[in-house]
């Protein structure tokens, strides 16, 4: 007896809720897994944040968060990525709506205003290290590069993915792989956002905290 | 400037007869296969239908294949340290030099977990959650073609310092500070290193892949609490793997930045803190335990049920305990190293958990147990391992409870009691439940059944053999015999070692066992042939299409209104005595198209990790830079899917239809 048939006889109306509503479209698995891709990214960061939480009194005699950071600086990094994040929501809405114009200037300005974040960033690294404060220096300088530097390495990527992206985009259009791709990359660039914030608030003001 | 980095001559052990001897034997088997292939004109076809296949179910059997050879491996280095342990006693110093054999026992660890025990239960769910789940494939198929390749990397580059270079003589944890530049300047951890975090990236990928698969990928009908269990303990692994393996992601790169750029994080100086490795490993490490265990347990359950010809006991209680024990595993960490001098208290919340994580694990077994009892149980190869397993892990487990009290573990901390522990729940455990499983679904995946006198002898090779290798470590470990020791003065240990080294001689007669069962149920395999397509009276939806599926498994997309569909389904065929009417109409059906991109990016990957660890920093860049092409020519490409035609799946179809007999 054949039973392949038989499995095919149920129909659809006796399906009642959503989880068994069969195979989600494409869009939906793809924007799904990418969100479990970058929860396991952050459980990536909270690794490195508990090993700075560890080690941020470990100066071994060196300079102290104190005296290194400059929360200027800092704040205005943080306007910057903030500002950003809105710019890449702009984005979004530009390409829900398919407008050419729009995606694009939002796309530069996130560009722009990412690149800015990036710089800022590596200055600082570059006036630390030009104070002796590498991190070969000690285990708190060690967690502080590799926590902070690991989200600038974030930005980095999301930057030159910005840019195949936008190749992409005006080389196929709005096809529904590129669209699910932007929606991705957005979801990416206000996962950093994310990070951002905690680190603002964790390495730069509980570091300055007397 | 040095083009070649540490990398001369002098890498390559020529002056070691056992080191060159087995790399000789190896490359001789390697280039006689090639050979054979490429005589034979297989290589078109394997490059086509395989190393290039993006289908689920071939990956699934590479990642076995892989595996098993692997076993092979990692055993071999395991009878090497029961037969030196044995004879190297007193005056007589083995065949076995330290630095060799802190290599073997490094290796042996690395190996068995990551590139057997992984490699399992990954390829068997592969090959049995999207079938078991009524879809065409996984939610990401190029993206677990990338996964499967990354894995190889990983074992191919642990096995390319066997000859190049050295393997990590630190254990299988690497723990720092022996671990750091200062202690350990050769190359060896690098190679550990470098390897892991390849094949790591390659698991994590699969975890996500499948996570998204069993959450959003399933046929209509089939609700969460209609998933097969195999489905239910797939999630928790892949959950853990998801929310595991970043922190050893971060916790490698934090190692390598000590290495290679003189961070801080675990040296002796400048304020880093060795412990912190050892917490941060084991936060990985003991859901890693779970990981490899869960999907085991869900062989076993799809087993006890189908062979009892009974639906599984207390389904809900399964998936329950399923889930506690996947997030109880991350309250346990510290068990692993209650001597590092955390307060009492501390210890005592480890010390409690652990003992808790092991009442969900009891509830299955008694489901399994009450799953059996009143079936009609057939005592097929997958029975005699869920058997083997039952009567084993529970002890494996009562000496679990026992090292989760802190005061016995002092005792018996860094003790060949918890090398004979660990491997009392891992082997009956997790190779128990992947043989289990690997006799239980070769049917599905090649037509044909494995030869059962020869899988029942294998199965008794191993649980004799087993039991024979690791009883005598309580005993010894009781006694005070610290593990990893190449040569001891004790010689009261001498015989209880000798009983451990025939047990290992007895499990070698259980791997010669599968490899003959292989061999002869490929000869036979006409009389084997299952054309049902539900060889055992299945009970889920992978006996519910052709063995071996098509390429698109399913030529109609089945529906679910119930656990246990495919059986249930059959009795009320059965029932009615009657033929459905209705004739299909098929429809042209999409599938993944095959695609090269895994492997080369594998194949960029391996060179990358080779030149690290070598230091050739050109040849690092071009790796990297490989691999950026790759997927950039991925992600560039036009053409995601190949279509079948509904005539061609009509015609497969029709061909092989599932019978059902009462």
């Amino acid at each position: 007896m054949n039973i392949a048939v038989e499995m095919d006889d149920i129909s659809q109306s006796e399906l009642v809720n959503i989880s068994e509503a069969g195979p989600a479209p494409k869009r939906i698995v793809a924007g799904f897994g990418f969100w479990i891709f970058l929860l396991s990214d952050i459980v990536m960061f909270s690794a490195l944040f508990a090993t700075y939480a560890v080690l941020v009194k470990a100066t071994a005699g060196g300079p102290t968060s104190a005296q290194l950071f400059d929360l200027r600086n800092v704040a205005i990094e943080t306007a910057i990525l903030l500002l950003s994040s809105y710019s890449c929501g702009l984005m979004s809405l530009a390409v829900d709506s398919r407008h050419h114009l729009g995606t694009a200037i939002a796309a530069a300005v996130t560009f722009l205003l990412g690149a800015a974040f990036l710089m800022l960033e590596l200055r600082e690294f570059q006036g630390m290290i030009a104070l002796g404060a590498a991190p070969q220096r000690s285990a708190f300088l060690s967690a502080f590069f590799t926590l902070v530097g690991c989200h600038g390495l974030h930005v980095a990527i999301g930057l030159g993915w910005l840019v195949l992206m936008m190749v992409q985009l005006s080389i196929r259009g709005y096809q529904p792989v590129v669209v699910r791709r932007l929606h991705c990359f957005s979801l990416f660039w206000h996962a950093l956002d994310i990070i951002w914030v905690l680190i603002f608030t964790i390495v730069y003001l509980m570091g300055v905290l007397p | 400037m040095n083009l070649l980095g540490k990398l001369t001559l002098d890498a390559v052990p020529l002056h070691e007869p056992i080191i060159m001897g087995t790399v000789g034997c190896v490359g001789a088997v390697i280039l006689a296969v090639l050979a054979w292939v490429t005589v034979k004109g297989y290589v078109p076809y394997l490059w086509r239908e395989w190393i290039t296949s993006v289908d689920h179910k071939r990956i699934g059997v590479m990642y076995l294949l892989l595996a098993l050879i692997m076993l092979v491996r990692g055993f071999a280095d395991g009878i090497m340290m029961r037969t030196q342990q044995a004879v190297a006693v007193g005056g007589a110093q083995g065949y076995l030099p330290p630095e060799h054999f802190d290599q073997i026992f490094s290796a042996h660890g690395v190996i068995m977990i990551f590139f057997v025990a992984m490699p399992l239960v990954i390829g068997l769910m592969n090959f049995a959650v999207p079938l078991q789940l009524g879809v065409r494939d996984v939610a990401f198929p190029t993206m677990n073609s990338i996964s499967f390749w990354l894995t190889a990397s990983g074992v191919l580059l642990t096995n390319v310092s066997l000859a190049v270079g050295e393997f990590a003589k630190t254990g299988w944890f690497a723990y720092p500070p022996l671990s750091e530049l200062q202690f350990s300047p050769g190359v060896g951890v690098d190679y550990y290193l470098w390897s892991l975090q390849i094949s790591g990236i390659g698991t994590l990928l699969s975890g996500v892949n499948f996570v998204t698969t069993i959450l959003k990928v399933r046929a209509p009908g089939m609700g969460y609490m209609r998933m097969p269990v195999f489905c239910w303990t797939a999630l928790a692994s892949n959950l853990l793997m998801v929310a595991a393996f970043p922190v050893l992601t971060a916790l490698f790169a934090m190692l390598l930045l000590d290495r290679y750029l003189g961070f801080h994080f675990f040296t002796v100086d400048a304020g880093g803190n060795a412990m912190m490795y050892v917490n941060l490993f084991w936060i990985w490490g003991h859901p890693e335990v779970y990981i490899l265990v869960l999907p085991a347990f869900g062989v076993f359950s799809e087993v006890a049920a189908t062979f009892s010809g009974k639906s599984l006991f207390g389904y809900r209680s399964m998936v329950l305990a399923t889930m506690a024990i996947c997030v109880l595993s991350y309250t346990v960490w510290l068990h692993h190293f209650f001597t590092m001098g955390a307060s009492a208290s501390v210890n005592a919340f480890f010390g409690i958990t652990s003992m808790i994580i092991g009442v969900p694990t009891g509830v299955k077994v008694f489901n399994w147990l009450f799953t059996m009892y009143g079936g009609r149980v057939r005592f097929t190869v997958p029975v005699l391992w869920l058997i083997g397993f039952m009567v084993s892990f529970v002890f494996g487990g009562l000496t679990g409870v026992l090292l989760a009290l802190p005061p016995v573990d002092w005792q018996v901390h860094n003790t060949v009691f918890l090398v004979a522990h660990f491997h009392h729940v891992i082997i009956p455990g997790v190779l128990f439940g992947c043989m289990a499983g690997y006799n239980y679904w070769f049917p599905k995946a090649f037509g044909f059944k494995l030869d059962e006198r020869w899988g029942k002898a294998a199965f008794w090779c191993w649980f004799i053999g087993f039991h024979l290798a690791f009883m005598p470590l309580y005993v010894t470990g009781l006694m005070g015999m610290p593990r990893r020791m190449q040569h001891t003065d004790v010689a009261a240990w001498q015989p209880l070692l000798w009983v451990a080294a025939a047990g290992a001689v007895v499990i070698l007669a259980g791997i010669v066992c599968q490899i003959v069962q292989i061999v002869v149920s490929i000869r036979n395999r006409e009389q084997l042939r299952d054309t049902t397509g539900d060889p055992w009276g299945g009970r889920t939806l992978e006996w519910a299409t052709a063995s071996p599926p098509p390429a698109w498994n399913f030529a109609v997309q089945p529906r679910v209104n119930e656990i246990d569909a495919f059986w249930t389904r059959k009795q009320r065929v059965l029932a009615r005595q009657e033929l459905p009417a209705r004739q299909h109409k098929y429809e042209p059906i999409e599938v993944p198209k095959n695609t090269p991109t895994g492997v080369v990016t594998a194949f960029f990957a391996v060179i990358a990790g080779f030149a690290l660890i070598w230091h050739i920093w050109w040849m690092a860049g071009a790796g990297v830079l490989g691999v950026a092409a790759t997927l950039l020519a991925f992600m560039f490409r036009v053409h995601d899917e190949v279509e079948i035609s509904a005539e061609q799946v009509g015609t497969f179809d029709r061909a092989h239809p599932i019978e059902v007999t009462p």
